[in-house]
């Protein structure tokens, strides 16, 4: 089945997300959409699989147009999305995901699981997604979960697949073993829209490759002659330099000392596992891990978002184990934390209010009980400027910014006192490129004053690029670590360790 | 993938947590052991349950127990229980063992109460029946829409709604007219409640508030003004008994399950259906989905805005119906604020029956065991004001909620507002 978008526009109030777009896809081929986060292309998609319509062009299918005013209508049409964040129920089966709205029935509307089971294995089989039907989702990993979104799609005959950032989640061995499946898919004669903002994965798994920038179509290329500076600059509209200078390595004193730390989440179970761990002045460890393997519990233990259960955690000498979030504050620990807009932000706040949020009761922005605005307006001022935080005024609510300037703010906020260590979870998650470039730098920036700099990320391209020593969890436990200023540790090496197959 | 299973630790070292349960729940079974002990230890004589009425088809003889011994007995299996706890306890044994105890507890006090007297277990049982009817009915009508992630506080305004229509419209067009117009009116509020919460996206929790002020409000204006000069218009005909033949004859099942009025009837057949309706049916998976990720069911072409109006609108009309047993059901006229809060008792109802039709009746039956209980304690004249064991049920919510028997897991989308992009 051949696919075409013709002249897409969509509109979100004044914001244009999609102009003018032309795409098309025929059965048998893999086309990469690239682009950064925020360029269009989950919009454009979602048009595509009719959770919008747009505002211009048409969809045109096998050379007729057609109009999608619901998903059921484009499900019907044959075309079928695998989400970024799947839309998987958590507490039901496999075979009843796979189902759910197209359920066969038998009489008084009874539901024929054991058709939906069979109907599964029957598709798991032919395309060698080996999934079991009677599994409840919560207890299948996500590589799994992923296979499962899959079969759902093509349960619903779609000839039209498209993969919205489906490696985001995957561990690299884990995609390699998906790429196999989207081959599989291709020869079996479907055609699939593969998005993605990685380069390595687009050169690797795409037969043609559009890019997409702030909307449009910006280029087309051929991923057997394209380079990844190419696409890269093509994608970004400038030139990127993907190395960061990590030279003159020169660690000091042992300033984070982590000992036998077990931390419990709210169900008290293990989050974290008797992890031990030191964060030198003067260096980056990087924490590399597959989400939800403890890294984020590790992260709020150190700052004091979470209790320790065992264990104790000492910052330059002093025991902080028990300590106030604002006593390990005042000590000099910084924190990035890993959700912006919920934890590192309040979005309603004005960007004056978000830059004192850690020191609005320090006696140059209060006299007393009474913050002194003008004060505080003037730091705010400074401190935007001095981070580059690109912002109307120090008057616009926090919630208006960009991603990247809203990751600046933070930035902005917790670097410019003076700090002895920095905690930064998914520095640069969903940020366009100069945003973390500018990130990169400034945490290189701690590195280089002496601070003790730990990065914890999904991302294993950030953590090898910043990182002089890297520790791997895996279900709360440290199962690997590799000291990047002895030998450069290979990506399948740390691969192979966060999927929890021990060296 | 296979790395997973490689590294997969064994379970041992995990759960501090459940750890600390098990302990907790050992204490209270040998608190409440000692309590039985000190408190029930002097129970002269026998204690006499009547099984059988005189005028039973088939009549079994009374069962008779030693007080003392039993309670002592109980205590001791009570203790025991507590013991394992403490030594070797963990997983499944924690709730069957807190179960098991609670339940001995109960029997003790029960043997307590009664020694030296007698006392119809049937007849208690029958009351028990009875009362949960309203409480079971207001716990079905918050699955439905909790089902779909739509919480429901109104539960109580919309029995006492459904009491109010069922007396006012039975008095002038007769019982049937006056269960249909409850129903209707349930329906009613649960549109409302539909439209204020899935259309407007009010807060749930005050859209709740809201219905429940309002009919309490109207509905006692209306009684006290209008009622009170025209008595004609709050006589309705109440439903009688009707025996099933057969299995109203098997002993002590019999009368409580068959020899019932409609609302008994209907809320076993109501409880039954929609359990078969949610978990076989293809409308029930898919209500689920809404209740459990309204997004991906929106993503599968599933009208998440629909599928709640009409299980709130569902729910709404089951309670009516639950309303209706206040004064068609029961005495036949409507008094203010009649409901007295077994709407929320349907809730807590619902939250110990884990969001499950069944469950919610198991969890009525309970409160209505206590419920009737009380009152035959109050005849016996034992020293314990019955308040106290009224209570007990609350009790038993409380530590359900707050999680001591694992946790009881509402639907994941429970309560929050879908906004389609």
């Amino acid at each position: 089945m051949d696919v075409e978008l013709k002249a897409i526009t969509k509109r979100f109030g004044a914001v244009v997300a999609n102009k003018d777009v032309t795409l098309q896809v025929r059965a048998g081929e893999v086309l990469g959409l690239l682009g950064e986060n925020g360029a269009g292309k989950s919009t454009l998609m979602n048009v595509l699989c009719g959770l919008y319509r747009p505002d211009e062009g048409q969809i045109v299918i096998n050379g007729t147009p057609v109009q999608f005013t619901n998903p059921g209508d484009a499900i019907a049409a044959g075309i079928g999305m695998v989400h970024q964040h799947f839309m998987l129920v958590p507490v039901f089966t496999v075979a009843e995901n796979v189902v759910l709205g197209v359920e066969p029935v038998g009489r008084l509307n009874h539901l024929d699981l054991k058709t939906a089971s069979a109907k599964v294995r029957e598709i798991s089989a032919r395309y060698g997604l080996t999934v079991d039907p009677d599994a409840l989702i919560e207890t299948l990993p996500v590589g799994v979960q992923q296979r499962v979104e899959i079969i759902k799609v093509l349960f619903r005959s779609a000839d039209v697949l498209i993969l919205d950032e489906p490696t985001a989640v995957l561990t690299p061995q884990e995609v390699e073993d998906f790429f196999g499946i989207v081959r599989s898919l291709r020869d079996a004669g479907k055609a699939i829209i593969f998005i993605t903002h990685k380069l390595n994965e687009i050169l690797e798994i795409a037969d043609r490759i559009s890019v997409l920038r702030a909307g449009r179509i910006v280029g087309e290329s051929d991923p057997a002659t394209a380079t990844k500076a190419d696409l890269a600059e093509v994608m970004v509209g400038r030139p990127v330099h993907f190395e960061v200078d990590r030279s003159g390595a020169a660690p000091g004193d042992a300033m984070l000392v982590i000992k036998d730390l077990t931390v419990l989440r709210d169900d008290n179970t293990i989050a974290v596992d008797n992890v031990s761990l030191t964060v030198r002045g003067g260096e980056v460890l990087g924490i590399a891990g597959v989400q939800g393997n403890g890294q984020s519990a590790l992260i709020q233990a150190i700052t004091g978002l979470m209790p320790a259960a065992r264990g104790t955690i000492r910052f330059l000498g002093q025991d902080i184990t028990h300590a106030s979030v604002r006593a390990r504050h005042k000590l000099g620990l910084a924190h990035i934390p890993e959700d912006r807009q919920r934890m590192g932000l309040i979005p309603d706040f004005t960007v004056a209010e978000n830059m004192v949020l850690d020191s609005y009761y320090d006696p140059r922005y209060a006299r007393g009980p009474q913050v002194q605005w003008d004060a505080v307006n003037q730091w705010a001022a400074t401190a935007a400027a001095a981070f580059d935080v690109r912002t109307t005024s120090v008057f616009a609510k926090a919630g208006h910014l960009s991603g990247g300037n809203q990751q600046k703010l933070i930035v902005a906020r917790e670097l410019s006192r003076d700090t002895k260590a920095v905690i930064a979870a998914q520095p640069t998650r969903g940020l366009d490129v100069g945003s973390i470039e500018y990130i990169h730098s400034r945490l290189m920036a701690a590195r280089a004053e002496g601070d003790a700099v730990l990065i914890m990320s999904s991302e294993l391209d950030e953590i090898l690029a910043l990182s002089d020593r890297i520790v791997v969890m895996f279900k709360g436990r440290i199962v690997a670590e590799f000291d990047a200023n002895v030998e450069k540790p290979e990506k399948s090496q740390i691969g192979l360790a966060m999927a929890g197959v021990a060296a | 993938m296979n790395g997973a299973e490689t590294l997969q630790r064994p379970n041992a070292a995990i759960d501090l947590g459940a750890r600390r349960r098990t302990r907790i729940v050992g204490a209270i079974l040998i608190l409440l052991a000692a309590f039985v002990v000190v408190v029930l230890g002097d129970a002269p004589g026998d204690a006499t349950f009547r099984l059988s009425r005189p005028r039973d088809v088939w009549v079994l003889p009374d069962l008779i127990v030693p007080a003392q011994p039993f309670i002592y007995i109980a205590a001791a299996l009570t203790a025991f229980l507590g013991a394992r706890q403490f030594l070797r306890g963990g997983g499944r044994w924690t709730t069957l063992s807190l179960g098991l105890g609670l339940g001995l507890g109960v029997l003790a006090f029960l043997v307590w109460a009664t020694a030296g007297n007698a006392f119809s277990l049937t007849g208690m049982l029958q009351a028990t029946m009875v009362r949960a009817v309203p409480i079971a009915l207001g716990g079905l009508a918050a699955v439905m829409c909790e089902r779909v992630a739509v919480v429901n506080i109104a539960v109580e305004g919309m029995l006492l709604a459904g009491a109010f229509t069922g007396a006012l419209m039975g008095s002038v067009v007769g019982g049937w007219g006056g269960l249909l117009s409850a129903v209707v009116i349930g329906g009613l509020f649960g549109f409302i409640l539909a439209a204020l919460v899935v259309t407007y996206r009010m807060d749930q929790i005050i859209a709740g508030v809201v219905i429940n002020l309002f009919v309490l409000g109207l509905t006692s204006y209306v009684s006290s003004q209008v009622f009170a000069e025209m008595r004609h218009l709050n006589n309705a005909p109440v439903f009688r008994a009707i025996d099933i033949p057969l299995l109203s004859d098997i002993p002590v099942i019999g009368p409580m399950l068959f020899q019932q009025n409609i609302f008994v009837y209907g809320a076993l057949i109501m409880v039954a259906v929609s359990t078969y309706y949610l978990f076989h049916t293809r409308n029930g998976l898919r209500a689920r989905a809404v209740g459990e990720h309204p997004r991906a069911a929106d993503t599968l072409g599933i009208d998440v805005y629909r599928t709640r109006y009409l299980h709130v609108t569902i729910g709404g009309m089951i309670a009516g119906f639950g309303g209706a047993w206040f004064t068609l059901g029961s005495v036949g006229r409507f008094d203010e604020n009649m409901t007295g809060g077994r709407g929320f008792i349907g809730l807590a109802a619902m939250v110990f029956g884990r969001w499950h039709p069944v469950g919610a009746l198991m969890a009525a039956l309970v409160f209505g065991f206590t419920d009737s209980l009380q009152q035959k304690l109050a005849l016996l004249q034992t020293p314990i004001p019955s308040e106290f064991l009224a209570m007990a049920p609350y009790v038993a919510t409380i530590v359900v909620v707050a999680g001591l028997i694992g946790r009881a897991r509402p639907p994941a989308a429970d309560g929050k507002p879908y906004v389609k992009e």
